[in-house]
């Protein structure tokens, strides 16, 4: 047999779509040299549906809900970019109390997607017990998600102009006392990885991504953080009332797997310095703005009074009107900078609403980042930097 | 009006006069306004100049108004983490003109120009791999257009005869319901007849 027959020929394989470790419905088509990868190519629009499109048909109250329905794991944060959008192009801003009720559910959900995210990626890479530890610790985050909305998961809590309804009584001190719990389990799930010897020769030095790789395609949030760069839109850009909470930015050195999961562990520790700064400094006060053109007036007021009545039926069948503009929002999601370009035409419809989604560009990343690599490191990489479609595809 | 940002405009226009064609500043946010043809040099001299370094492009999508001569708008939004500044750049383009692809410039455009080309039909020229990104394979269509229907023209099912998903035009049991809030009265009132007499 001479040299050429003997060389081997690339192929192609399909991972996904349905794989336990594709975090969802990706359909990667791996280019392999062997078992080392070559060339990755996500394809993805499995989970497509449209929400851009769906949302020029609605009005903006009713385009809230499908923020929830972007990145499932982390729901509120992404409303705060809508509203925060409609609110600029108002011309309002919500009150303190609900700037600061924001502040803390939006890092409730950092911790709720940090949580899925190492651990889960921790049982890609072979460690189940973290998944089961965080999980249980999941369910009293979605609690306290429950109480101030109703629902677990599609909050839909927030409001152009404030919150729906203001957290009941003892929620504060519930979610007070989940923060002095919740470290020490956070330190169990740390004891299990951190210095691991199977997970650390999964994950130290795979998929490295320099600063400038990670700057050229795009990365943002925890993955950007690890290459190196101290870049974190509530610090940099505060929206809400981060500027006047105190907290620090972790990052990585070597950007590779283990620095990504490391950021996020470290997050987790500010956010909950964060939640109890939100509690500690929160003001009593209304949580919606005080114009019933755009909230809706309260209830024991529309029982008497006939102008409010009104209000409230214009609101729940026409919504309010936005003056022409447009604007680009961002915020800090968990995952990196997620940003809603809204455009408006003076209707009570966007005219054009478009999602910018961290992971989106991640994933785009995950090519570069792969090169190179073997198959078994396309599930670790994949698991680190942290995707959910309900983002990608929008 | 922001100050910083004015005077970054200005230096931006100064610097490329015959590309940029306007600037403004809605919202405190800087928008250029730039010919389609001179996309690429500007954008890397928004990258590259000391005062801009917009080295992260964050976004492109593409935006649609029928009613204009040129269609489609394709926005590009940059952000550089130097001086802390973001910069919207515009380009108008008419159907089925091409748009210089920004790949050259930042590596990461290729897939949001994938994602403009399968919504909206914007093609981009010199893009190396200008598939179709989020719809499904074998679609046909531009769905964010104005002009396409929110309920497209397929949906899908399975066949139990012939065991797998077939695609069949779309049947709606219930007319799509769009309320129009900006006219007060829809249709006709009875008496209007009289009044156009």
């Amino acid at each position: 047999m001479s040299a050429a027959e003997a060389q081997i020929r690339n192929y192609t394989v399909n991972f996904g779509p349905q794989h336990p470790a594709a975090h969802g419905v990706l359909r990667l088509v791996l280019e392999m040299g062997g078992e080392v990868v070559e060339r990755t190519d996500p394809h993805i629009g499995l989970l497509h549906r449209g929400t851009e499109k769906l949302i020029e048909y609605k009005t903006y109250m009713q385009a809230v809900p499908y923020f929830d329905r972007l990145d499932y794991v982390c729901p509120l944060n992404q409303e705060h970019a809508f509203v925060l959008a409609a609110e600029k192009l108002l011309g309002i801003q919500a009150p303190p109390r609900a700037q600061y009720i924001r502040v803390l559910y939006d890092e409730i959900g950092r911790i709720l997607n940090h949580i899925l995210n190492t651990t889960a990626f921790a049982m890609d890479v072979g460690a189940g017990t973290p998944l089961l530890y965080g999980f249980e610790e999941r369910e009293h985050l979605l609690s306290f998600y429950e109480r101030l909305s109703g629902s677990r998961f599609h909050a839909a809590a927030y409001r152009v102009g404030g919150i729906s309804q203001d957290m009941p009584e003892g929620l504060a001190e519930d979610i007070i006392a989940w923060t002095e719990r919740y470290p020490k389990v956070l330190n169990d799930i740390e004891s299990l990885l951190n210095e691991n010897r199977i997970f650390k020769q999964r994950t130290v030095d795979i998929g490295i991504v320099s600063t400038d790789t990670a700057m050229v395609w795009g990365f943002t949030g925890p993955n950007l953080r690890a290459s190196g760069v101290p870049w974190d839109l509530r610090k940099a850009q505060p929206y809400a009332v981060y500027d006047q909470l105190d907290f620090d930015i972790p990052i990585g050195k070597n950007g590779d797997c283990y620095d990504r999961y490391m950021v996020r562990i470290e997050e987790m520790k500010q956010s909950v310095s964060l939640m109890r700064q939100a509690i500690e400094k929160m003001p009593k006060g209304p949580v919606r703005v005080d114009n019933n053109k755009i909230t809706p007036p309260h209830r024991p007021e529309m029982k008497k009074s006939m102008e409010a009545l009104i209000h409230h039926f214009k609101l729940f069948t026409e919504g309010f009107h936005v003056p022409a503009g447009e604007t680009y929002t961002a915020i800090e999601t968990p995952k990196g900078e997620f940003a809603v370009y809204l455009i408006a035409d003076g209707t009570n419809r966007p005219y054009r609403c478009h999602i910018r989604a961290p992971a989106f560009a991640h994933l785009q990343g995950l090519d570069v980042m792969s090169k190179g690599h073997m198959l078994a490191d396309i599930v670790a990489n994949l698991g680190s930097i942290d995707i959910v479609f309900g983002e990608v595809d929008r | 009006m922001n100050q910083a940002l004015k005077d970054l405009g200005d230096g931006i226009v100064a610097a490329l006069p015959e590309h940029v064609t306007a600037v403004e500043q809605p919202m405190d946010e800087l928008v250029l306004r730039v010919h389609t043809a001179s996309l690429p040099r500007v954008l890397t001299y928004l990258r590259d100049d000391a005062q801009c370094q917009f080295k992260q492009l964050m976004d492109i999508c593409g935006v649609d108004f029928p009613d204009r001569e040129k269609r489609f708008e394709v926005v590009y939004n940059l952000l550089s983490l130097k001086h802390n500044q973001r910069v919207r750049v515009k380009v108008s383009v008419g159907e089925d003109e091409p748009v210089p692809s920004a790949v050259g410039v930042f590596p990461c455009a290729a897939w949001y120009e994938r994602e403009a080309w399968d919504m909206y039909g914007v093609p981009f020229a010199d893009n190396p791999d200008l598939r179709r990104l989020l719809t499904d394979y074998g679609f046909d269509g531009h769905p964010l257009r104005k002009d396409f229907p929110l309920t497209g023209f397929v949906e899908v099912r399975y066949d139990d005869n012939q065991k797998r998903v077939i695609y069949e035009p779309v049947k709606l049991t219930q007319d799509f319901r769009s309320f129009d809030f900006l006219s007060p009265w829809e249709g006709m009132l009875p008496g209007d007849e009289k009044a156009t007499k």
